[in-house]
């Protein structure tokens, strides 16, 4: 349990995806003029990356490392989170229409966007040394556990992308009645912000002890 | 090699396949007519008809839960094209416009202190209310102009002016300013009273020489309460725009000189 309260930690404050790892610039930047944008983008993140992590793993799994496939993965996974995403497009449209009014419109801005992606790639790196540790006979947990463990940790990326995303467009909302100088406005006042908020996050650093 | 490729492509068959198989038989069937009615409509998206967008307002004429003839920026024309699309008859719409709801020009109304902030209302009203002694007048900041998709407003002598002719009543400006003086009225009627503050009189003229004092006589002069064209709320004088009064010479009439004949800014004049 406490192992996956670090993990949680870690991926929320100490290795930040926007923050640290700087992978999701791209919706940290376009979507937080307004928070409840912002709110709507973190929420349609937090479920397609726990999916996604999800099915990757299996793939990887059962397909690429049994036929020695590692070195094609990323391919793959874009592939099936690109495809996954637009099913889950179509069949949340179909049972789900109201969750689709309000996730709906951020669905197709994140197909195979960098954080989702990054989360799978890190998975995968995960997985890969398991499996050597396990040819060892040197391993410590079960590939269920790893199971486990990827699908919270992207759950938990996710979250803390939700949570920068949040904190970043609060900022934004305020920095929007701000004056600053002309050549500042607009995007550039809004990239030296994030690089303030990324700094500040430094502060977590070692905070736990990172397993990932 | 022969493996990789195999799998790769195995991969991308199942998901197409996948793909293919929820868009048959998962596909949600819309109503052509939405299609069409939202062709029909401006697509300014101004959020006037109050529905998200144009396409919003498709929608709920569609569903049969919105009147035909909401839309303010198209007009008859337009209402008259949707009724055609969905068979019904348009209800006559009356163009409405902005009215800013207040005449305490620069040397009228008293300043209390110098604002020298960011020139915006919003923030001018963030910083003790603004720096216009009467709180419920027009700061001149123009967060009403700013937001206006038109360009019809623009800003006289410290006050907020709407033109009647490019204003598309899309409620924006109302929306935006603060002070919550800005207000959508028919744009037939000629009359209206250019005060916002509900206070009695002396506190009312203590902040400004053209405030409303709430002293009936506009209410008397047309025609008396029966005649019900005017309305009060504490010691504001309202229109009543159910029925606006028309004689011209309650205006000359008001001590305050609060009521305006037609005071909607004409641009180029």
């Amino acid at each position: 349990m406490s192992y996956y309260l670090m993990l949680l930690v870690g991926a929320v404050l100490v290795n930040n995806f926007v923050l640290s790892r700087f992978l999701g610039c791209c919706p940290f930047l376009g979507v937080s003029k307004k928070l409840d944008t912002a709110l709507g983008m973190s929420g349609a993140v937090v479920f397609v990356m726990t999916v996604a992590a999800a099915v990757t793993w299996c793939l990887d799994y059962w397909l690429l490392l049994p036929n020695g496939l590692g070195y094609i993965h990323t391919l793959a996974f874009i592939l099936v989170i690109a495809s996954l995403v637009q099913f889950i497009d179509i069949a949340m449209k179909r049972f789900l229409p109201p969750l689709h009014a309000a996730l709906g419109i951020f669905l197709p801005l994140i197909t195979t966007n960098c954080a989702v992606l990054g989360a799978a790639e890190i998975n995968h790196a995960q997985l890969a040394q398991l499996q050597k540790l396990i040819n060892e006979g040197a391993a410590a947990k079960s590939y269920l556990a790893s199971f486990g463990e990827a699908v919270f940790f992207s759950f938990a990326a996710a979250v803390g992308f939700g949570f920068a995303l949040v904190i970043f467009s609060g900022i934004r909302e305020k920095l929007a009645h701000a004056d600053p100088p002309r050549c500042f406005r607009g995007i550039a006042i809004a990239l030296v912000t994030g690089g303030l908020l990324s700094l500040a996050f430094m502060g977590f650093s070692g905070l736990v002890k990172l397993p990932y | 090699m022969t493996i990789a490729i195999a799998i790769i492509a195995g991969v991308g068959l199942v998901a197409a396949l996948a793909l293919a198989i929820a868009d048959k038989y998962l596909a949600v069937r819309e109503d052509p007519r939405i299609g069409m009615v939202t062709a029909a409509l401006p697509g300014a998206n101004c959020g006037g008809c109050g529905f998200p967008g144009c396409d919003g307002y498709a929608r709920a004429l569609v569903a049969g839960t919105a009147p035909n003839g909401a839309c303010a920026a198209g007009g008859d024309a337009c209402a008259s094209a949707i009724a055609k699309i969905l068979g019904v008859e348009a209800t006559a719409t009356e163009k409405r416009v902005a009215l800013v709801k207040c005449c305490g020009t620069r040397s009228e109304a008293i300043r209390v202190g110098d604002y020298n902030g960011i020139c915006d209302c919003n923030v001018a009203a963030m910083t003790a209310g603004g720096d216009k002694g009467c709180t419920y007048g027009c700061l001149g900041y123009g967060a009403c102009a700013n937001v206006c998709p038109k360009g019809a407003i623009s800003i006289h002598d410290g006050l907020a002016k709407v033109d009647k002719r490019l204003c598309i009543g899309c409620g924006k400006c109302v929306t935006a300013c603060p002070k919550k003086i800005i207000e959508l009225v028919p744009a037939s009627a000629t009359i209206h009273v250019l005060c916002a503050n509900p206070d009695k009189g002396p506190s009312v003229r203590k902040v400004c020489g053209v405030g409303c004092m709430g002293c009936h006589l506009c209410e008397k002069n047309s025609g008396g309460k029966e005649a019900g064209h005017f309305a009060f709320q504490g010691f504001l004088a309202k229109v009543n725009y159910e029925n606006p009064p028309t004689d011209e010479q309650i205006a000359a009439k008001c001590p305050a000189k609060c009521i305006g004949v037609d005071p909607h800014f004409e641009s180029g004049n």
